[in-house]
């Protein structure tokens, strides 16, 4: 890549930690005290053309790589969390539709139409009766002429009632078997959404992840031209877990610096004695490596895996292990990191209203490891454990 | 070749969401509703049924996607056991 590129790149991610600063941060507490939809947020990300930021250049898109988007997902996350994983969201379905999208004149223009009008996507793959396995659906969608419906019972979709579009996972018929699926582009205007539960939750509490029966219908082409199994193994499972890795870093990364700012103010008053916090501090950041360095070696394999472009290479046992290793290791490590700077920056960092609080980085940490429960996951890597030896 | 041996393994120990008779040997396993565990449960049963163990390149998702990748797979597996 040329360095001028390179130079863009820099100058989004300052823009990024520009809006952080100026409109997410200071949304974030009020966002999470009343559960409500960062609408501030989102739409300065919409401003800075941000919803298209994986876009390809043709389309009018930043054409940004998968990496770059995990970045801005990070420094999102030192600011809301829940802001963040909403980006990180829509970034997957994004990518679902840029992967597998482009031999389909649809959703040539469908892109087109996203950066345009900055479109928010938000995703519907659970549903109420499978045990939160994505591999499975109980819905299908009925194709009768040039369009389709579709009623889907989702007991969670994130900003649902927000977005502009929901993809839904579905059977690819009525008379299929529940893992052959699709995957399908339900319009705002033409979906009605049911309201079935609601969203007060400990941490997370912007991303507004209701449950709804959404009932939806369209023309057949916005089915994507692909099975679902080769969306999820090669862009939905990769890019998911690492962008949400990506934003519980960012979360992470935000919680040193309170406590790093905090040893500060205290060898300010007194700059002569060596503090215990101040080794504390050297030790949080050796977590915080740790928690890097997994998502970062996992990255780049899939970066170089895109750009091989080979969709077998996708069916290796070992690379859907590591991905899910990131998501393991970097769920637990996020509430490890929050818990050791709260255990530096001290009561201050339990108060609400302190400037390190660090009250709502732990109630967010503690999501990571629910969503997408940790022990189903790695129930499927001690499954491929089984039949996968290391390279 | 092997495919009673493996359409038998697969309705023995695989609980698919498709019947094995309506099958397709090249139909996708994985659409069929083979997972994780049950590609688990799929190898070790043929490993065992045909006295063979498979090697490590072929331990892939692309070796259990139909009946017709089971049987290439195995073919190979003997054919290079003669040798």
């Amino acid at each position: 890549m040329s360095s001028e590129i390179r130079t863009d790149v820099e100058a989004i991610v300052d823009r990024v930690h520009r809006v952080g600063r100026e409109i997410v941060e200071p949304a974030a507490a009020e966002v999470d005290r009343a559960a409500r939809f960062p609408t501030e947020s989102v739409a300065a990300l919409r401003a800075e053309k941000l919803l298209s930021a994986y876009v390809p250049v043709q389309y009018g898109g930043m054409g940004l790589s998968q990496t770059e988007v995990c970045r801005i997902c990070e420094v999102l996350g030192q600011y809301c969390a829940s802001t963040a994983m909403v980006y990180a969201m829509h970034q997957i379905q994004v990518a679902c539709i840029v992967h597998h999208g482009q031999s389909s004149p649809f959703f040539c223009g469908y892109l087109r139409e996203l950066v345009d009008q900055q479109l928010l996507l938000a995703s519907a793959t659970t549903e109420t009766g499978v045990g939160g396995d994505l591999r499975q659906s109980k819905c299908a969608v009925e194709v009768s002429g040039d369009s389709f419906t579709l009623e889907k019972h989702a007991p969670v979709i994130s900003y649902g009632i927000e977005a502009d579009a929901i993809l839904a996972t579905c059977r690819r018929a009525p008379d299929a078997a529940p893992s052959d699926q699709v995957h399908v582009v339900v319009k705002r205007k033409d979906m009605e959404l049911e309201e079935i539960s609601s969203w007060d939750t400990l941490g997370f509490r912007g991303t507004r992840s209701l449950g709804f029966v959404l009932r939806g219908r369209g023309g057949k082409e916005q089915i994507l031209p692909a099975s679902f199994a080769d969306i999820l193994a090669q862009s939905m499972h990769p890019f998911s877990h690492m962008v949400w890795a990506s934003l519980w870093l960012g979360l992470a990364t935000d919680a040193v610096n309170r406590a790093r700012a905090s040893v500060r103010a205290a060898m300010r008053h007194s700059p002569d004695t060596r503090q215990v916090a101040q080794l504390r501090l050297a030790e949080v950041d050796e977590v915080l490596f740790g928690m890097r360095s997994g998502l970062y070696s996992t990255m780049a394999e899939y970066e170089r895996m895109l750009a091989a472009g080979d969709p077998e290479a996708f069916k290796n046992f070992g690379f859907a292990i590591r991905v899910n290793n990131v998501k393991l290791t970097c769920s637990e490590l996020v509430v490890d990191v929050v818990g050791k700077a709260l255990a530096i920056v001290g009561i201050s960092g339990y108060r609400n209203d302190s400037k390190n609080s660090l009250c709502r980085h732990l109630r967010d940490a503690y999501g990571a490891a629910l969503m997408v429960s940790n022990d189903r996951i790695r129930g499927l890597n001690a499954s491929m454990h089984v039949i996968h030896r290391q390279d | 070749m092997h495919k009673t041996q493996i359409r038998e393994i697969l309705l023995a120990h695989c609980r698919l969401s498709v019947h094995v008779e309506k099958l397709a040997d090249e139909s996708d396993l994985y659409d069929a509703g083979l997972t994780s565990l049950m590609t688990v449960n799929l190898l070790l049963a043929l490993e065992d049924r045909f006295d063979i163990e498979f090697p490590d390149h072929m331990l892939s998702r692309r070796t259990f996607q139909s009946i017709n990748a089971l049987s290439d797979a195995i073919s190979e597996i003997l054919s290079l056991r003669e040798q």
